[in-house]
């Protein structure tokens, strides 16, 4: 079942075009990597599909739900109260964890569920203290975002996102405000959620992580998909020369 | 005079200075926001009158703008307004006036707020409002308590420009006490009044600020 549809998306910053013509599909339990230099897009692709930036012209599905759909070649978004909806179905973490600082760790995984999705508070503290444990993060609960270290901020917000239970979830290189020590405790938890069939989109400078985990692979340069695959096609035996390039900087 | 005689004057007055400020905060600070978001609208026209608003009151002496709320209405429109309009007319002309230092207070705290929170609020499904009041405003209040304090403790100073229009407030008094009885020691005193007025002022926005101070 595909639970994302990107399809012809187009974007540019004034002048400038960013992202070309992009089209992918994310099925149901799939791990897609996305790579590339700074400046390809693949960040502005990721805020797009999750409504941060809006696209000039293309189309975005989730779950056979259309967000986005064009209409004379302008991007046509659907009613907020369908794109409010829409939103439930994915989570994103970002570069840098974006936690509310004046929030306990508990807070802001439970402050959501309450709020937004109006749990009791009972049961948002439940949902909150079950993954802080599976974030081995327990001993934290009352602590504030400033006394974590950078790997652990990031473990809370990637289970402020999971709490909110998304059918996808989006991470916009999540260990690249990390010391390569704390990379590796990010990695083990999104090796984790990968295990358990979780559903994810990963921009990543991560090229080993990449090969490791993904189930398909998107290169991307200059707002376009260069190459796409399988990892053993695009990481152990790519086709491109600007593919080629791009990887023998990691080798 | 004796002491005790000219302490209670000033007492008596420093009650009504105690009053205008009071009322300055209650009313300025909430105003103080909605002009914010007016010097902050999408809406160009909406925007301008705001800091064209803004820019009136910070431009011109307080004074001034005390004179023309009270004596504007008859000037303008020939209306008669009762004695006691004065003290209405005082805090009608400070609140106006605080109220645009504290939208400039507020807008440098919510433009200084980095981008991400209000990213990460919108993909976790919090309503703009939501957003506003229970992520930006808290932390935005935190940034600015420094730059309130100013203004807090420039308004207690500030309550002695009541007298242009007659409002007996305690300088006013200390200054009719001070020529009927050829001396200056009613300004000596009042002076003393301010600062102790400003000492707890100080204090209490001290222990405000420990108080936000469990986050950074």
């Amino acid at each position: 079942m595909k639970l994302l549809e990107i399809k012809n998306l187009k974007k540019n910053f004034d002048d400038l075009e960013v992202i070309e013509d992009i089209s992918l599909d994310v099925e149901e339990g799939q791990v897609v990597a996305i790579i590339g230099p700074s400046g390809s897009g693949k960040s502005t692709l990721l805020r797009c599909a999750t409504l941060l930036e809006t696209m000039d012209s293309g189309e975005l599905i989730y779950v056979g739900e259309k967000a986005v759909t064009t209409v004379d070649g302008k991007a046509v978004y659907a009613p907020p109260k369908d794109l409010k909806r829409i939103q439930r179905y994915f989570g994103l973490v970002f570069q840098n964890f974006n936690l509310f600082p004046h929030y306990s760790v508990i807070k802001n995984i439970t402050d959501p569920l309450i709020s937004v999705q109006k749990k009791s508070k009972e049961e948002a503290l439940a949902i909150g203290r079950e993954l802080l444990k599976k974030m081995a993060l327990s001993s934290k609960e009352d602590a504030y975002p400033y006394q974590l270290s950078g790997g652990q901020q990031q473990r809370v917000s990637i289970a402020r996102a999971l709490a909110l239970n998304p059918k996808v979830l989006f991470f916009d290189e999540p260990t690249s405000a990390l010391d390569p020590e704390l990379t590796g405790e990010i990695l083990k938890v999104i090796k984790q959620l990968a295990a358990e069939k979780m559903t994810m989109v990963i921009v990543t400078h991560e090229i080993a992580f990449a090969r490791d985990l993904a189930d398909h692979v998107i290169f991307m340069d200059g707002g376009v998909i260069v190459e796409e695959g399988s990892p053993e096609e695009v990481i152990n035996n790519p086709q491109h020369e600007r593919t080629k390039l791009f990887l023998s900087r990691f080798e | 005079m004796s002491w005790s005689v000219l302490l209670t004057k000033l007492s008596e007055g420093m009650l009504v200075s105690v009053e205008i400020f009071v009322l300055t905060l209650v009313f300025s600070l909430p105003l103080g926001l909605i002009v914010t978001f007016g010097r902050m609208s999408k809406n160009a026209l909406i925007r301008n009158i705001t800091k064209l608003y803004i820019s009136i009151m910070r431009g011109t002496p307080l004074m001034l703008q005390l004179m023309v709320v009270y004596f504007g209405p008859y000037y303008l429109f020939g209306i008669t307004l009762p004695r006691s309009y004065r003290f209405l007319a005082v805090i009608i002309g400070f609140v106006l006036n605080y109220a645009a230092y504290f939208a400039e207070i507020y807008r440098g705290g919510i433009e200084s707020m980095p981008l991400g929170q209000y990213e990460a609020a919108k993909v976790l499904g919090y309503s703009k409002s939501q957003t506003f009041f229970k992520i930006i405003l808290p932390q935005v209040i935190k940034r600015i308590l420094p730059a309130v304090t100013n203004e807090v403790i420039t308004l207690v100073k500030d309550t002695s420009l009541a007298f242009v229009i007659s409002v007996s407030e305690m300088f006013t008094l200390a200054k009719a006490i001070a020529s009927a009885q050829r001396s200056t020691i009613p300004f000596m005193v009042a002076g003393v009044f301010y600062y102790v007025f400003n000492f707890v002022v100080a204090y209490t926005m001290e222990w405000i600020e420990k108080k936000v101070s469990y986050y950074r």
